[in-house]
């Protein structure tokens, strides 16, 4: 495998050439269908990919000659299984004899990429269960996922998760050795593990999504929320996938907001109108659909969605804010739901009730480093007229802040309440 | 694909596991035994029984007990001979050392395989 592979991974966009559009545009949408079905017929991951690769350089050296084909799509498969072909036979593997000629008899056999109606029988939905697989190392699910189902190259997952190249083809190699040794299966689960199988799935596609937050590559994100819609089409009786895909665009709607000249901006203080209204939209809808159960992705979702159709942080229904957080609690207790509870009933009940909600976190062993603990407090305490024991808590705050952006953002918050309390004190001299 | 699978004790397992999901040890043997998954296995002696052998220089060097200190340890074993490790799991899942203990499910390494 060689670079030369990077655009068959990576569609570029925005290119001019019609050749380059062509492919891309093939790519983006026969990639993954070929690589899973190549996958399942050689049960070489390496083969698969690497025949995706060659007969994208080929479409190259081709299309500018001969013209683009009329179904480019279909052309880039029918050459990948070609040239997968070619790479069985010459390679010198200990593959069999036997399993070498079942694979180019299938391969010969089913020259269309049509989909297959069975439900849950899809190739790709196959890739991604195997990708996910809970025997392999969460970091290697990871890898693998963006690797093989997004077609990320090697080297951009690994600048994503700040590790050199080399970690993350050693991880990457890793991975498909287990698959291989330990016979990590190539389907959907059978239907007595299909619910914890898919609860895995949904955590790596929301890990690449938290993860684009932790390390500012927004690339995930989209990456992420690709994977999501891919997993909404492949499972669409799945309420989570849903949920899922509706909770990550909403975060991700708020993007722009999120930020001003580089400075942190809280949702409270966010200008609305910088939202992307029409993601906003998309991933209300997809709230909105009945649901046979509501699952943790999904009521998250909800929550995200009140903020999102509020037109300010007093027009929210925080009421229904503390209703949704009661549900989430009982279904993944957490005590960083049990602190977004806290300042949901604050703003439904006033800063009392919420500094008595936070007290049950006070010798909360987990959140003990948790900067947005001290943070909430300083919060209701200001709210509460308690300036002095804001600015107080907010020392703790910067202190345990992870990120340059939070701490920043901290200390400019304690600023304006230490600023109030000095202009409280003049006020005090001047009329004693 | 056979798996080796070990069955370890586990400090860690809760006092109230109730072991939902699980089958008796008589029912879950007869049936793999039938369905021809399981292929052999025992219960082992407990660490008092065990004995450690090394070759170290040429000589040999026998010593009492395990060859590690620790607070797990293997009571017993199974060889699966399994389709695929999803098989293999939901097999080990209803034995009842799942909720009572640990199962490790280790693949063999083929005699032909030298990649590894």
């Amino acid at each position: 495998m060689t670079e030369s592979s990077s655009r068959a991974e990576r569609p570029g966009a925005g290119s001019e050439d019609p050749v380059d559009r062509a492919l891309t545009d093939a790519l983006a949408a026969e990639r993954l269908r070929i690589v899973a079905t190549l996958i399942r017929t050689t049960q070489d991951w390496d083969l698969a990919e690497d025949a995706v690769a060659d007969a994208a350089e080929r479409a190259l050296q081709r299309w500018p000659l001969d013209g683009v084909p009329a179904n480019p799509a279909a052309w880039l498969t029918t050459t990948a299984r070609r040239r997968a072909i070619d790479l069985i036979r010459r390679a010198d593997t200990e593959r069999t004899k036997l399993a070498e000629l079942r694979a180019i008899e299938e391969l010969r056999g089913s020259p269309d990429p049509g989909t297959n109606p069975t439900f849950l029988d899809d190739d790709r939905l196959r890739l991604i269960f195997t990708c996910c697989h809970p025997a392999l190392p969460m970091e290697a699910r990871v890898a693998l996922t963006l690797k093989v189902v997004s077609g990320l190259p090697t080297g951009a997952i690994a600048r994503a998760f700040l590790t050199t190249e080399a970690t993350m083809g050693q991880r990457l190699l890793r991975a498909k050795q287990k698959i291989r040794n330990a016979a990590i299966p190539y389907r959907v689960p059978t239907a007595s593990m299909l619910s914890e199988r898919l609860d895995g799935v949904l955590a790596v596609i929301y890990l690449v999504f938290t993860s684009a937050y932790a390390t500012s590559v927004d690339e995930l994100a989209d990456e992420a929320i690709r994977l999501g819609r891919l997993l909404v089409e492949l499972m669409p009786d799945s309420d989570e996938a849903r949920g899922l895909l509706a909770l990550m665009m909403l975060h991700h709607a708020r993007r722009d907001a999120r930020t001003v000249g580089g400075e942190l901006v809280t949702l409270e203080h966010q200008d609305r109108s910088r939202w992307d209204h029409e993601a906003v939209a998309e991933a209300f809808g997809l709230t909105q659909l009945p649901g046979t159960a509501r699952g943790s992705y999904r009521v998250q979702a909800d929550l995200a969605a009140v903020h999102a159709t509020a037109d300010d942080a007093a027009g929210t229904d925080w009421a229904a804010m503390v209703s949704l957080y009661d549900e989430l609690l009982e279904l993944v207790p957490s005590p960083v739901v049990t602190l977004n509870r806290a300042i949901a009933i604050g703003m439904s009940d006033g800063p009392l009730a919420g500094l008595a909600a936070l007290d049950d976190l006070r010798d909360e062993p987990k959140l003990a480093d948790y900067h947005l603990l001290p943070a909430a407090r300083a919060d209701l305490l200001a709210r509460a007229g308690l300036t002095a024991e804001a600015v107080v808590a907010l020392d703790e705050a910067v202190a345990l802040a992870p990120s340059v952006q939070d701490r920043r953002q901290l200390a400019r918050r304690r600023g304006e309440l230490a600023g109030d309390i000095e202009r409280g004190d003049l006020k005090g001299r001047e009329q004693p | 694909m056979k798996y080796m699978m070990f069955v370890t004790t586990d400090p860690e397992t809760p006092a109230d596991e109730t072991g939902e999901g699980t089958l008796d040890i008589e029912t879950w043997v007869n049936t793999y035994d039938a369905a021809g998954k399981r292929v052999i296995g025992e219960r082992l002696r407990p660490l008092e029984d065990s004995t450690t052998v090394r070759r170290r220089g040429g000589k040999v060097l026998v010593t009492d007990g395990p060859f590690a200190e620790s607070r797990e340890w293997i009571v017993g074993f199974d060889i699966l001979d399994c389709r695929d490790l999803d098989e293999a799991i939901e097999i080990a899942a209803q034995h009842p050392s799942a909720a009572s203990g640990r199962l490790e499910l280790r693949p063999f390494w083929p005699f032909e395989d030298e990649v590894g």
